[in-house]
């Protein structure tokens, strides 16, 4: 059986086509102004990488901040909901997932059958998403994926103001000004949002296998910040960014085995 | 896959006018009492030259990102055809976020005195209540007659509802920023408010409305309200008195301070006419900082 699951997110729309549930090929387009286009080519990306057509699939799920955009889709999952079914696909032990897009970072807790149970989320302030780091790169001067590497060569954090990212912005150039080194503000912007994620998952309680996905997950300075903060090793799969989608294709298999109401 | 392409503006929408003032009919003499007021601020620094405590001429422009620098441009900004040498001031107060940084400062003021105080100066004795709205601050500050600080509450930790928003709303929309105001207004009916005032997402929030078919008058008026009930709460919390007053960057515009009256059911004092050599409430903190100068200065001569 053959479905397919988009999470169309602030920034990119991703999707995955699950073949039996193993994925068969991914799609990413960024958001832009009309996502439902954008998700169209994405959809379309991915059915040519799988070598099949949209008749062929079964059952289409959407899942993100715009699902309500979403083209083809049957029915929709809360983000909440994907994260649980991905991360305990990926790891089956997991019972902590953490989820860190541009604009929103969420804790969520599963059972043994990968349902979620409970959840704190992190929206309306940019503080905890990537979107502080974006901005903490942008006054810095450092590209983006430049920003984890350089944090990693730094001995100590210069303190910044972590509760908003335009008062982060003001305390970077200030530091820039006072000549700390760039390592070591990297390093500030990583623990800061390090412990704001922290404190969320605390609300959870930290099982021993955490989860964390997300664009975010890519990013090895937040990643040895948050393993500090933390205390345990976060379990990162290989395409992070896309496990909202791959939730969402795994809501879809379950759906279309579902009898039609 | 593709970035998609951002449209290079020719124009900087969110760029605000930078302008210099001598007050008309004013001049000084070498026995007057010269004094400064240099307030750095996050997005705008302002200099203020009064001659015996009246104001005599004033210069705003951007702060860079260098603050020593940006008030050495803004002080000399307020001396052109002036006649006058920064050797001439014998007192000089830096003030606003970047206060520690302006370096031919005698001494640092808090902004908040400074606005409190200047204020006083424009409005006259009947001010209590003091918005001071600048770049990232939104400051609420209760002031006796003589425009002294009675308390005062500030946005520490969030920079939701202050000017930075407007700039990025200014660029997206393509709207010069100092039409934002009567733009926004411009609306039959007033829409709620945007559940979301974080500047870092005010271009994602403002997008959707967009998509949504909302007009630009719209996503204006629901953000501008969004941001005036915000300060509202903040004058709430200090307690509000009559008469209140903003000051700083957002006082000129005419969106946040109808929609504030609204929210308070209180009128705010008539701004005075800055366009046309009136006192410009932006310059409040460092006119109240030039004030602050001619008193030091005045005591120290005393001891």
């Amino acid at each position: 059986m053959i479905t397919l699951g988009m999470d169309l997110g602030t920034q990119k729309i991703k999707v995955i086509i699950l073949k039996d549930n193993v994925v068969a090929s991914r799609g990413e387009a960024f958001s832009g102004f009309d996502p439902t286009k954008a998700a169209e080519q994405a959809v379309d990306d991915a059915l040519k990488q799988a070598g099949i057509k949209i008749s062929d699939i079964a059952y289409v799920v959407a899942t993100g901040s715009n699902m309500d955009m979403a083209p083809y889709a049957k029915s929709t999952v809360s983000m909440m909901g994907a994260d649980a079914k991905a991360g305990c696909y990926l790891f089956p032990k997991a019972r902590t997932i953490i989820d860190i897009g541009a604009e929103e970072a969420r804790a969520v807790k599963c059972d043994e059958r990968c349902s979620m149970t409970d959840f704190v989320v992190n929206e309306r302030c940019a503080a905890g998403a990537g979107a502080f780091i974006e901005s903490m790169a942008r006054a810095l001067e450092v590209k983006l994926e430049d920003m984890g590497p350089l944090s990693l060569k730094a001995e100590r954090a210069s303190p910044i103001n972590a509760s908003c990212v335009i008062f982060g912005e003001s305390d970077v150039v200030s530091l820039i000004h006072r000549q700390e080194s760039k390592p070591e503000i990297a390093r500030a912007v990583f623990d800061a949002m390090a412990d704001r994620v922290s404190s969320m998952v605390h609300r959870l309680g930290v099982n021993p296998e955490v989860v964390l996905v997300g664009g975010v997950a890519r990013d090895v300075g937040f990643v040895a910040s948050l393993n500090r903060k933390l205390g345990v090793n976060v379990l990162i799969p290989d395409y992070p960014d896309f496990s909202g989608a791959l939730g969402a294709a795994l809501t879809a298999s379950s759906r279309a085995k579902e009898p039609q109401k | 896959m593709k970035e998609p392409s951002t449209v290079e503006n020719a124009v900087e929408f969110w760029r605000w006018q930078e302008y210099q003032r001598i007050m008309p009919g004013k001049s000084w003499k070498s026995k007057d009492l010269i004094t400064a007021g240099v307030d750095v601020g996050s997005v705008g620094s302002k200099a203020a030259i009064m001659v015996n405590g009246e104001a005599y001429s004033w210069g705003i422009i951007r702060t860079g990102s260098n603050s020593p620098e940006s008030a050495t441009k803004a002080l000399d900004y307020a001396l052109k055809g002036t006649g006058l040498k920064i050797s001439d001031l014998k007192y000089i107060v830096g003030t606003g976020y970047g206060r520690v940084n302006v370096p031919m400062a005698n001494k640092a003021i808090t902004e908040i005195a400074c606005h409190a105080k200047g204020a006083n100066y424009i409005w006259g004795p009947s001010v209590r209540t003091v918005l001071d709205v600048g770049g990232q601050d939104i400051k609420a500050i209760r002031i006796d007659e003589t425009g002294r600080v009675v308390s005062f509450l500030m946005n520490d930790k969030c920079a939701a509802g202050t000017g930075r928003g407007m700039e990025v709303f200014a660029d997206l929309l393509k709207i010069p920023i100092e039409d934002i105001g009567g733009i926004s207004l411009k609306v039959d009916q007033e829409p709620p408010p945007v559940s979301c005032t974080c500047v870092a997402f005010a271009k994602t929030e403002a997008m959707g409305l967009l998509r949504k078919g909302w007009s630009k008058e719209k996503v204006l008026a629901a953000y501008t309200r969004a941001m005036a009930v915000r300060m509202a709460n903040l004058i709430n919390r200090v307690g509000l008195e009559k008469e209140l007053v903003i000051t700083g960057g957002q006082s000129k515009n005419i969106g946040i301070v109808s929609r504030i009256e609204v929210v308070l059911g209180v009128k705010c004092l008539p701004m005075p006419n800055w366009r046309d050599n009136g006192l410009d409430p932006m310059v409040a903190g460092a006119l109240g900082a030039a004030l602050f100068g001619k008193a030091l200065y005045e005591k120290a001569q005393k001891s």
